[in-house]
């Protein structure tokens, strides 16, 4: 039984190893700006828009209102990042429909890369929002006791994300492999009807917690400097 | 018994039990998240978006814990490093 697309190796020179989830990650990709772009090619300001700009749309604002709940107010500096982590994750699970396709978010390889994009995204909004001093203040941010418990939090969450989408999509393929060989037909199949549900609430999950993460990042850095736009909040939340 | 029967003995009896209360508890505390988060539902309708999302996050903060406990009985299973070291030998 394969646990991971990784074993599937095409090619191999040295340590450069040329597996299929390379190979299906750079699919994906192909497939998804090949499409972005044909359908961004002419873009329209009108009433009657063609109906992939409207999926764009939709999927764009969904990301955009998430983003904004979750609490960073200027989402158009953080959708470039969270928005590719959100559909690439989603596209790459919600394949599984096709037959022969092993999903690359099934690799511990793959999710390990996300993560470390995440855990090194945070430090880099949060620089960017209020400079280093103002960003590395935040880890000693109640006492400095705390300081270790924050390192260690940082390493611990990033290993969960990692291990938490590859427990998920493997668990997924394997529960169908041991399905398939001790029960009819029909049961694999609902199980992959739950394996697209549960595919794309754990990209959501990811995307939300990488955006958790570095809202928290930015907003601890800024706590203190910021302190007349939260009383313009909370007056904005008095009147709504 | 020898070496290799001992060790695969052992791992696939703690690969059941670890998977089995890896599933046990965290199906526990998930039930009483997802209760809670319905009452809270039901007596604030107008809260339903945010009380779902954050539900759904601390679904899947829950779940990964049972998710370690099977990549564990999984890594048991099928990648035993003590397995390796003595079929090895």
């Amino acid at each position: 039984m394969n646990l991971s697309p990784d074993e599937t190796v095409f090619w191999q020179y040295g340590f450069i190893t040329i597996n299929l989830t390379i190979i299906t990650t750079w699919g994906l990709m192909l497939v998804m700006v090949i499409f972005s772009r044909l359908i961004t090619r002419n873009l329209k300001a009108d009433i009657h828009i063609s109906r992939w700009q409207g999926i764009l749309e939709i999927i764009v604002t969904g990301m955009k209102n998430q983003i904004k709940e979750v609490g960073l107010n200027k989402p158009e500096q953080y959708i470039g990042f969270i928005g590719t982590l959100f559909l690439f994750i989603g596209f790459a699970n919600l394949c599984i429909i096709f037959p022969f396709y092993e999903p690359p978010t099934g690799s511990l390889s793959t999710t390990a890369a996300l993560a470390i994009c995440v855990f090194l995204a945070v430090p880099f909004f949060g620089i960017k929002k209020s400079g280093i001093a103002g960003y590395l203040k935040s880890y000693i941010e109640p006492t400095v006791i705390m300081l270790p418990f924050n390192l260690i939090g940082e390493i611990s969450r990033t290993l969960a994300l990692a291990i938490r989408l590859f427990g998920n999509i493997m668990s997924g393929g394997m529960i169908v492999a041991v399905l398939l060989s001790i029960s009819p037909f029909l049961f694999p199949v609902i199980m992959k009807a739950i394996g697209l549900l549960t595919g794309m609430v754990q990209a959501y999950i990811f995307s939300i917690l990488a955006t958790v993460y570095i809202a928290a990042a930015v907003q601890n850095s800024t706590h203190e400097q910021t302190s007349n736009s939260t009383i313009n909040k909370t007056k904005e939340d008095k009147n709504g | 018994m020898d070496n290799v029967t001992l060790i695969a003995v052992t791992s696939i009896i703690t690969a059941g039990f670890t998977t089995g209360i890896g599933c046990m508890f965290p199906a526990l505390s998930e039930g009483k998240s997802v209760a809670s988060a319905l009452s809270s539902i039901a007596q604030q309708p107008d809260a339903a978006p945010t009380i779902t999302r954050t539900l759904f996050v601390g679904l899947a903060m829950i779940e990964s814990t049972a998710i370690y406990c099977f990549v564990l009985s999984m890594i048991l299973i099928f990648a035993n490093p003590f397995w390796n070291h003595f079929i090895a030998k």
